[in-house]
This record gives C-alpha cells, sequence and structure tokens, in this order.
C-alpha cells in the first residue's frame, strides 16, 4: 500500500505509542457523546452467564437483540448493521437494566423481565408468537403445539418451531419455554444444554 | 440494505492510526479533541458512505479537516504544536519520541501533513493528494522534502533501541 522504505517507517516507530486503556477511554467518550447526539441507533456489550456469553444489543426503543456465543459476534453484530443500522457501537449504558435483570435471573431472583423491548427483526406470524411466549410463566413449558393453538393456528406447529428457533430475544422472550410433546426439550438457540440449564433453573425439568 | 460493518469495527480497526495522525499533526493536547469529533462525524455520515469507499482514506480527509477547525478555533495556526517547547525533550515516560515530535511540529504544514499521511496512515501518495490538495507528485515532494528534514534534525533515530 505504502512506497516508504522500511528506515522511514521506523523513524516514527516511536512517536506515539498508543495504549489501549487510553484507546478504551476515548472508545467510551465517543460512545457517550454518540448517544448524546442520537447517532447511536444500536448499542451493544456483552455480558458471562452460566450459559455462556451473551450479546445485548439495544436501540433506542429497547432491547432488540440477544445472542448467544454460538451465533458469532462479528455474524450477528455484522447482521445488525445490515437489518438495522451500521451504526453500531460498544456502549454498555444503555444496557445496563437488561443486565442487572438477567443477572438476576441467573441468581434466581427474579422470575419476569421487565424491559422495554424492539421487536423490529421480527414480523407477521413471528412476531406473533413471540408475542404469545411470556403467557408461559416462569417454571413451566408448553409443547409447540399448545403455542400454535394459542396463537390461533393449532396446525402451525412447524411454523411455531421456526419463530422460537429465530427470535431475536431469547431467554427474555421464554422460547426454552416450548418444548417437544414428547416432553424431550428440543432444539434451541444457544444449544440444548443451555435450555436444559434454564429450565432447571426455573425448577421446570 | 447495505453490507457496511458495523461502525464499532471501524473504530477497532482504525482507532489508532487516526490517533497517532492527530497527536503529529496537533499535538497531543488537542489530539484527543480531533479523535473524537473526527469519529463522531464519521459515524453520522456513516450510512452514507459507499461500500467500496477506502475507509482509512475517508478518516483521514475528516481527521485532517478537524485538526485545521481546532487549530482555527485555539488560534494557533502559527504555532501548531505550542505545548511542545515546553516539554523537556528525549523520550517521555510512556517512551514518547518528544524529539521526533517537536521536529515534526516545526516542518511547515504541507510537508507535516504529507509526511503523516503518508508514512504514519500508510495513505498512497494519490490520497494524500486528495486530503491536502494539489498533484501526487506534488504530495510525494512534499513528503520527501518533510523526511529530508527530519533526517537532519533527527539523524541517528532509525538505529535507536526502543525504550
Amino acid at each position: 500500500m505504502t512506497t516508504s522504505n522500511h528506515r522511514d517507517d521506523e523513524l516514527f516507530a516511536n512517536l506515539s505509542p498508543i495504549g489501549d486503556t487510553e484507546l478504551q477511554a476515548l472508545r467510551d467518550r465517543l460512545a457517550a457523546r454518540a448517544e448524546a447526539a442520537e447517532l447511536l441507533d444500536v448499542a451493544y456489550r456483552t455480558i458471562d452467564t452460566p450459559v455462556g456469553t451473551l450479546l445485548l444489543a439495544a436501540t433506542p426503543l429497547g432491547l432488540v437483540r440477544i445472542a448467544y456465543d454460538r451465533e458469532g459476534l462479528d455474524t450477528v453484530l455484522s447482521s445488525l448493521a445490515a437489518k438495522l443500522s451500521p451504526r453500531i457501537l460498544n456502549s454498555p449504558k444503555r444496557l445496563e437494566t437488561a443486565a442487572r435483570q438477567i443477572e438476576e435471573y441467573f441468581a434466581r431472583r427474579r422470575d419476569q423481565f421487565d424491559l422495554p423491548l424492539d421487536f423490529s427483526l421480527s414480523t407477521g406470524f413471528r412476531r406473533l408468537v413471540l408475542d404469545a411466549l411470556p403467557d408461559i410463566g416462569y417454571g413451566h413449558t408448553a409443547s409447540y403445539g399448545a403455542v400454535a393453538a394459542a396463537v390461533g393456528n393449532p396446525r402451525a406447529v412447524r411454523a411455531v418451531g421456526t419463530a422460537c428457533a429465530t427470535n431475536p430475544l431469547p431467554l427474555v422472550v421464554p422460547c426454552h419455554r416450548v418444548v417437544r410433546s414428547s416432553g424431550v426439550i428440543g432444539p434451541y438457540l444457544g444449544g440444548p444444554d443451555a435450555k436444559k440449564l434454564l429450565l432447571n433453573l426455573e425448577g421446570a425439568a | 440494505m447495505t453490507d457496511k460493518q458495523p461502525f464499532d469495527m471501524v473504530v477497532a480497526r482504525h482507532g489508532a492510526s487516526v490517533l497517532r495522525v492527530c497527536r503529529a499533526v496537533l499535538g497531543s493536547v488537542d489530539a484527543d479533541d480531533a479523535w473524537s469529533e473526527t469519529f463522531l462525524s464519521a459515524l453520522k455520515a456513516y450510512p452514507e458512505l459507499p461500500a467500496d469507499a477506502n475507509v482509512q482514506a475517508w478518516l483521514v480527509t475528516i481527521a485532517h479537516r478537524k485538526a485545521i477547525d481546532i487549530t482555527r478555533a485555539t488560534a494557533r495556526a502559527a504555532v501548531p504544536m505550542a505545548e511542545i517547547p515546553d516539554l523537556p525533550s528525549g523520550r517521555s515516560t510512556d517512551h514518547r519520541d518528544l524529539d521526533l515530535a517537536k521536529s515534526l511540529a516545526e516542518l511547515p504544514d504541507k510537508q507535516r501533513h504529507a509526511v503523516v499521511y503518508h508514512y504514519l496512515a500508510g495513505l498512497p501518495y494519490h490520497d494524500v493528494a486528495a486530503v491536502i490538495g494539489g498533484s501526487a507528485d506534488a504530495a510525494r515532494r512534499a513528503a520527501a522534502d518533510g523526511i529530508a528534514t527530519l533526517r537532519k534534525t533527527h539523524p541517528g533515530d532509525a538505529g535507536r533501541t526502543k525504550g
């Protein structure tokens, strides 16, 4: 890319060493200024939980995405950039309440979430299914068929499965409480182990 | 629909190099402000940036303008790095090369910009010219003149060991 020779590059080797902490401080300040200027369309952070690292993302309207580690942080952020806006920054502040409530949930001090949610990543029938999921209370499960019946389309069992598999807000919108009628817990975005852990935590399995 | 990277990745990839550029052009006191202004402006304009744009050159262009704004606002146009003469020479505690920073600050604006954007930011002369105006050849000459002066005032640097 450059035509500079090695000696001239070396001339600048020690001009301005930059530490990680000073760069991080600048990035934090940028996130705060972007938020104040209403330029931060998507704020994200990660949190460590018993089901692994979770990515939380929020628009100014509310929590828009929770992603499991296995989905790939970069993949998820790139997809948010394409579907919502590329104005995305790591900015834990907007996600403080969500992070705290999730932490309380894993500590068994919370059995439902009280957070503004942004459902712009879900439309149509999938959205309808997600709206119905919070009716399955903490510690309970429902079959895919029962959820299909609850949304007025008892034959749409498969579509309920798809809605759960593409739930942009797992955990908070409790698709983990939807199990197979045979009693087998079934697939999950975060993997079957995560689903089992959540149901155990809630005392439902 | 866009296949543009999340802006956070742009900051991760280019944050350090833009900070180096801001420091070299403005000095370390105003560099943080220039960095913040640059990335805030970039964030605002980012959705409209063509997907195939050279992001590094785009950021340097914005940083160049912000540096000029800051220089004018603080009325330091005649003494671009006013804080440097107050500092001791040699190396700062974080191994910053203060002698070189001082020499760089004393270069004529055009030479300093050409040197910084080519050698520090890694832009080809074609892009340097787009940032500072004039032709690629003029940018190359300005950078060569600047480097020659730095070599004169800073002869031993290339062989110096770190720390």
